[in-house]
């Protein structure tokens, strides 16, 4: 019988199996910043135990830090001892660091596609859960905690159960103004925050091939959201044509060697999954959460559900809770929902594609009264990318803040937050009760939702505008 | 890590869904360096209000949270295991736990015991009707009991071992060095190098 593509990935690393066990799995990528990895430094050190590959390894500073004044010394003293403890840590153990300020900085998940270093067949790591991102490329990546980062760094394996599979069909051409950010919102409403739960997701169908491998990573990130720790698409030319030239791609017979092998990574036609879901793209439409978790979403055209409408009773008080922390009144139509922050970044939609989207719909225009719109790239090189295109421009004349790359508002622990009852749109992956700042109320919307509503002041898709 | 075998102790109901790490811990508390004194942000909004079930004075001292499903959903931080034990949680009981969160537990000696939902509720109903009533969670039999209640609960075999002889995975790992080097001899060298 035929395997999966997650099956091929897991089984070219397996270092070890024995009956009863789980499998010990080779690593051949671990990402690490400065929020989850201290403590398992600090029982490297307690163990006397070296870093095993600092050559497969890889930090940068994203979570806590400022995304202005980066010049200057970290503000609060808590975050920056965080951060300096990387920086110990990192030299430490001869770890490779990007801090701030370095122009490979930027968000762990959009520094390692960026630097060529996510390659299709690869396993991949971080202490993140939406390290899903780079099954874009065809690598099986997942997050995870500390204890095992520890044991990543100390031994580049992990013992690991093997995961089931689900295919996530998308068929069919996106409408206009639908993106990868609405078929994932969608997927997640379909299945639920636990239907993913033990699985690797594989999406796959003619919507899925034609994104470009920005909206793949976007997809896969948020695989995490439907509880899935993995998520891929197998990789083909698109593919290969991004990681081609790239700082760490192969070059020459290596990299002849290493396509031969990446045209072997995809699913066999007679394999078989343990699920499988479909989604028809052609039927897509805009698509924003209107609760505290992502799979509590609906098309923009929707209205805020009742507590009626639940299934069962578990979820009746799950849409109850939801309602009142968002303050919102079922029967509300979604547009009607004002908006005081939009937040445009993090590693869901952070990258250069977002931020052309979003600057084509801001161009000429301005942002409502008294809105605020954040402008965060996910790393140093996506801003230089904007400014050199000019995109810094027309987010600074809309009325937009600038800044520098990380992961601001999208989990406040860092200088950018949401007020108290302040409610955002966010292109973010997570409208968690207070995910973006204590009392914050977050509605996760796509870059081109983002920015409309940036302009309308209320929840609005780039055909409102005209 | 501590060996669990055997725990006894009273319970918390929490009578919520998708419980997501940023409920547990809230990422502002991920600044700090250290593995302890987590207790402090451990459902750090929820207990700004009086009425929140860890706030009643009936539930002081719990050793057992019986959590709605989906319970740990969202960000991979082992800060919301820490914190729950840090708190004083040994046993976390649901009927459905997200994967990354289940695997931290189980690094770090929580022990998290999938029930059906009925007897999740069967629980809430007994713990909220008298607080007193010790829950026994019992590792070798895989089995929770309280008043007449007497439930399997689900754990992975391989996580049931190394709790119940208190292993450290890595010391377990380094036993077969010679295999991760066979491994590392046979990576094409087509892989990329960070530096």
């Amino acid at each position: 019988m035929g395997r999966t593509l997650a099956e091929k990935l897991w089984q070219d690393h397996v270092v070890r199996q024995a009956d009863g066990e789980p499998d010990l799995l080779y690593i051949d990528l671990h990402l690490v910043h400065e929020v989850t990895s201290p403590q398992a430094f600090d029982g490297l050190r307690a163990a006397g135990r070296p870093v095993r590959r600092p050559d497969l390894t890889l930090a940068t500073e994203d979570h806590n830090i400022p995304t202005i004044d980066v010049d200057k010394p970290i503000a609060d003293p808590v975050s920056r001892a965080q951060v300096e403890a990387l920086r110990k840590n990192c030299a430490d153990f001869g770890v490779p660091l990007y801090s701030l300020g370095n122009i490979e900085q930027g968000i762990v998940h959009v520094v390692g596609p960026q630097l060529g270093l996510t390659q299709p067949g690869m396993t991949i790591v971080c202490g993140d859960s939406h390290t899903s991102t780079h099954g874009a490329f065809g690598a099986l990546a997942f997050g995870i905690g500390t204890s095992e980062v520890e044991h990543v760094l100390a031994t580049q394996t992990l013992p690991l159960k093997p995961f089931k599979t689900m295919a996530i069909n998308v068929d069919g051409d996106l409408p206009d103004g639908v993106s990868a950010k609405d078929i994932i919102l969608a997927v997640i409403a379909k299945i639920g925050t636990g239907g993913g739960q033990g699985y690797v997701l594989e999406y796959r169908g003619s919507a899925i091939r034609a994104l470009s491998m920005e909206g793949r990573m976007t997809i896969c990130n948020m695989s995490i959201e439907a509880g899935a720790r993995a998520g891929m698409v197998a990789p083909d030319e698109t593919t290969f044509e991004y990681v081609k030239g790239r700082d760490h791609a192969p070059t020459g017979d290596e990299w002849d060697a290493a396509v031969a092998y990446w045209r072997t990574l995809f699913t066999d036609s007679d394999a078989i999954f343990d699920a499988e879901v479909t989604l028809d793209a052609a039927t897509l439409s805009p698509f924003v959460t209107w609760g505290t978790n992502p799979g509590q979403g609906l098309p923009l055209s929707a209205s805020v559900p009742s507590p009626d409408d639940a299934s069962d009773d578990v979820d009746r008080v799950a849409i109850e809770r939801a309602l009142e922390y968002m303050d919102l009144t079922p029967g509300t139509p979604l547009r009607d929902i004002a908006i005081d922050t939009v937040f445009i970044g993090s590693c869901t939609n952070g990258r250069i594609e977002d931020l052309r989207v979003a600057a084509d719909i801001l161009r000429e225009r301005t942002i409502a009264n008294g809105l605020r719109l954040l402008v965060v790239p996910g790393s140093a090189r996506v801003r230089l990318q904007a400014e050199s295109e000019g995109l810094d421009t027309i987010f600074l004349d809309a009325g937009a803040e600038w800044r520098g790359a990380g992961c601001s508002m999208c989990l406040g622990m860092n200088p950018d937050k949401l007020t108290p009852g302040e409610r955002s749109a966010s292109t973010s992956n997570r409208n968690f009760e207070g995910r973006q700042g204590p009392g914050g109320r977050t509605h996760l919307v796509s870059p081109a939702v983002a920015a409309a509503t940036a302009i309308t002041g209320h929840l609005s898709s780039p055909a409102d505008l005209d | 890590m501590e060996a669990f075998t055997r725990h006894v102790g009273t319970a918390a109901p929490l009578r919520r869904s998708n419980v997501d790490t940023d409920q547990i811990i809230p990422a502002e508390y991920l600044k700090r360096i250290t593995r302890d004194g987590f207790e402090d942000g451990l459902f750090s909004a929820w207990r700004k209000d009086p009425d929140f079930v860890l706030n009643q004075p009936q539930y002081q001292g719990v050793s057992v949270l019986i959590a709605g499903p989906d319970f740990g959903t969202g960000s991979s931080r082992e800060h919301a295991v820490w914190a729950l034990q840090n708190y004083g949680f040994r046993v976390v009981l649901s009927s459905r736990f997200a994967d990354i969160f289940r695997g931290n537990s189980g690094k770090g000696g929580l022990l998290t015991g999938q029930v059906p939902q009925e007897v999740i509720e069967q629980l809430w109903d007994m713990v909220e009707a008298d607080p007193g009533t010790e829950v026994t969670v019992d590792l070798e039999a895989r089995t929770v009991a309280a008043g007449n209640l007497v439930a399997e609960f689900e754990v992975d075999d391989y996580v049931r071992w190394r709790l119940l002889e208190g292993l450290d995975d890595i010391g377990i790992t380094l036993q077969y060095a010679e295999a991760i080097t066979d491994f590392e001899g046979s990576r094409p060298a087509f892989k990329p190098v960070t530096q």
